[in-house]
């Protein structure tokens, strides 16, 4: 090893064992995914072979067609996509100004607020539902999408809020100062100085918020009573019966479709969630 | 900050309080009543005939119209206690026996004892109105249930000589522990006789073991409930710890897994058989390989039988519900002979109904039809379904004890103990 100075290098085998490290815990993330790719793709006689393959043997869009022709997948995916779309925007827009006045004004309120924040995390579903239900009932918002975004909203507001505040404290001061020399009021400064700075984390706190209600399954379940209002994960729950037997075909070609909208949308903006991960990470 | 607060409650007291308040139900301004059903139905065949039936009910039942929810098997106790919490639960609730419990203790189902027309008490046997029966009240209508029975490989079994045992003559629990002991060594090595499923041990060990005469759950002349472990309830369990630990004629690697998990290996002829609930007859005979020799035997017999203990699916209607009168019309209609037996095989499983049973297509011997119906008269209400505190007792007490006793881990001795001691400290918390 040099002694010299300037940036450290790390010896071939140690890299080696770095890039071996990185392999093996892809695969271990990408195994299940692969698996339910695998599976959606096999016969029922495929399904319950001794030794099964990577590669289906005689691969067929059966279970694809028949999830389709047993579930109303395409509703529930729009139903899906509304209810995670509203809850990232309207979380971020709420989050955002928070963010600026908790991170910028430091008081009691918001180191409350703060743990505030991280407290109601802890809180389990089982804990809220029934009074959350009773509430949403006499608003009349029971078996409604808004009803549902309203509750995904406030389920991912704290997290987001967290994250945001991390972000905002990584803009410098100096440049709102600078903007507020020159005259511009709080809201612009915002407006036109911060937010554009904080797009990362503003993207990054979004893809959450959408992950979060995307998958999100009791709420739904309980919340929503109709057919045709119902979502993605509830409706998947449909191929799955009494002690857990599955129409594992099927289940796998529709929870398959299932990722594919999160994985779009992470491919698409995945550079922009880097840098904002950076953009929070690093104090200035 | 204060005001602030003060506002905050009591505007969220003030919601809370208001909900309560709810508005009554009625027809519609047609004076057609609205009913909500929600099925549990999963499999296609079975959620086919759910909506046709609903179908023929709406087209000739113009004043009362049922909407057809699909619910889920996996989360329905939450998803109906949130409902049952806040009004809003469907008019007609389809679970299992053993989800009811909770729910008629709770005050949420409707006492179905005056409403359920004679044909309907007529037609079910009072062996399974006895699964839905608390308190003397009737809660829901037993309509499909399942025996556990054997998916035997019928080419290992001939091949191997032993007795193919029948409804009438059914193997005692020695002498199905000695056919998996010889299929074994007939097989040979890295193959079993048998592959227990044991993933969810208790439901399987109780209901099997009232074949041995075992009760377990004894209730004493104040009415209150106690566990006793007897020797007949040690037959079951017994058989199985020493089919796994002292003879290796059953796999221990199935022991955790669910039924699906083990029938690769039963196609595979790594296990020449499984002890299954009837209804997954429908997954082999969807993924067999062509030309597989599976068959269906009946579950070994004890003093008492081939007894068994079930929890059959049942329809129930909401104490809140405004119209438990058409609600209970429709389940009438809804189980009518023949449409339940258009149910019955659309799951795979038994009708309850008298009438129902008598199909012909339900004593067929393909598909194992005939072996199963013949097991109706010997199903009984599973242990324990009634009694409060259960569900702690099977999650807490009973399955990890079940669990190290057939793994291995400990002996009879210490799994009595255990269900014993810490057992009735769980049962007498909920009978003060």
């Amino acid at each position: 090893m040099s002694l010299t100075s300037g940036p450290m290098r790390t010896s071939r085998p140690a890299r080696a064992g770095q890039y071996l490290a990185l392999l093996a815990y892809l695969v271990f993330l990408a195994f299940p995914f692969l698996w339910l790719i695998s599976t959606a793709f096999k016969s029922p006689r495929e399904l319950g072979d001794l030794h099964p393959t990577w590669i289906p043997k005689d691969p067929s869009l059966d279970n694809f067609r028949q999830a389709f022709d047993e579930q109303p997948l395409l509703e529930a995916a729009g139903n899906s996509l509304i209810a995670a779309l509203a809850a990232a925007l309207i979380a971020v827009v709420i989050a955002t100004p928070m963010a600026f006045v908790m991170a910028r004004h430091r008081s009691r309120l918001t180191t409350a607020a703060t743990g505030w924040v991280v407290v109601s995390q802890a809180f389990p579903f089982v804990l809220v539902i029934i009074p959350l239900f009773l509430i949403l009932k006499n608003l009349h918002l029971i078996n409604s999408l808004p009803g549902l975004i309203m509750v995904y909203v406030v389920w991912s507001l704290p997290f987001a809020l967290w994250m945001l505040v991390g972000y905002v404290r990584a803009v410098p001061r100096e440049l709102e100062e600078a903007a507020a020399v020159d005259g511009a009021s709080r809201l612009r400064t915002l407006v036109s100085v911060t937010a554009p700075l904080l797009m990362p984390g503003l993207v990054a706190t979004a893809l959450f918020a959408f992950i979060t209600a995307w998958n999100e399954f009791f709420f739904a379940l309980v919340l929503l009573k109709s057919p045709e209002k119902q979502t993605l994960p509830v409706v998947l729950t449909h191929f799955i019966g009494a002690e857990g037997a599955a129409d594992l075909g099927p289940l796998a070609a529709a929870a398959f479709l299932a990722t594919l909208p999160s994985l779009v949308i992470f491919a698409i903006i995945q550079k922009r969630i880097t840098g904002g991960m950076l953009a929070g990470a690093v104090k200035s | 900050m204060r005001t602030f607060r003060t506002v905050t409650a009591l505007a969220a007291a003030a919601l809370l309080l208001t909900g309560c308040a709810q508005a009554e139900r009625g027809p519609d301004k047609d004076g057609v009543v609205h009913l909500r059903f929600q099925s549990l139905a999963w499999q296609k065949e079975s959620v086919d005939i759910n909506r046709q039936l609903v179908k023929e009910w709406n087209a000739a039942h113009p004043k009362v119209q049922v909407e057809y929810v699909q619910g889920s098997w996996d989360s329905v106790h939450d998803q109906l206690l949130t409902s049952f919490e806040g009004g809003e639960a469907p008019d007609i609730i389809h679970d299992a026996s053993d989800d009811l419990a909770d729910f008629s203790y709770g005050g949420y189902l409707a006492d179905l004892t005056k409403l359920l027309p004679a044909r309907l008490k007529a037609d079910i046997p009072q062996q399974s109105w006895d699964t839905t029966t608390f308190d003397k009240k009737v809660y829901g209508v037993p309509f499909l249930q399942e025996p556990r029975v054997l998916m035997a490989n019928e080419k290992l079994l001939k091949t191997s000589g032993v007795r193919v045992p029948t409804p009438e003559q059914p193997w005692t629990w020695e002498e199905f522990r000695q056919v998996a002991k010889k299929l074994t060594t007939d097989m040979g090595k890295g193959k079993y006789g048998v592959a227990w499923p044991l993933k969810e041990p208790v439901s399987a060990t109780l209901n099997l073991g009232l074949s041995a005469g075992g009760e377990l759950f004894h209730q004493g002349d104040d009415g209150k409930t106690t566990i006793r472990f007897t020797d007949a309830d040690e037959v079951v369990p017994g058989t199985v710890h020493d089919q796994v630990n002292t003879d290796g004629s059953a796999s221990a690697a199935t022991l955790g897994m669910g039924g699906s998990d083990t029938l690769p290996g039963f196609f595979g002829g790594k296990y020449a058989m499984v002890p299954l609930g009837f209804s997954y007859r429908q997954q082999i005979s969807q993924q067999a390989p062509e030309g597989f020799p599976w068959t269906v035997l009946p579950a070994p017999a004890g003093k008492d039988g081939l007894t068994q203990g079930v929890s059959p699916q049942t329809l129930s209607v909401a104490e809140d519900s405004p119209f438990k009168k058409e609600a209970v019309e429709f389940i009438d209609f809804f189980l009518a002979p023949e449409n339940m037996a258009r149910l019955a095989k659309g799951d795979w499983m038994l009708p309850t109904g008298k009438e129902a049973l008598k199909d012909p297509s339900l004593h067929t011997p393909k598909d194992g039809w005939a072996t199963g119906t013949a097991l109706a008269a010997h199903l009984r209400s599973a242990p324990a379904q009634s009694v409060r505190g259960y569900p702690e007792w099977k999650d807490k007490v009973a399955t990890p004890a079940y669990q190290e006793f057939y793994s291995g881990a400990i002996d009879a001795a210490e799994l009595r103990q255990r269900l014993e001691k810490e057992g009735n400290l769980v049962l007498a918390r909920y009978q003060r």
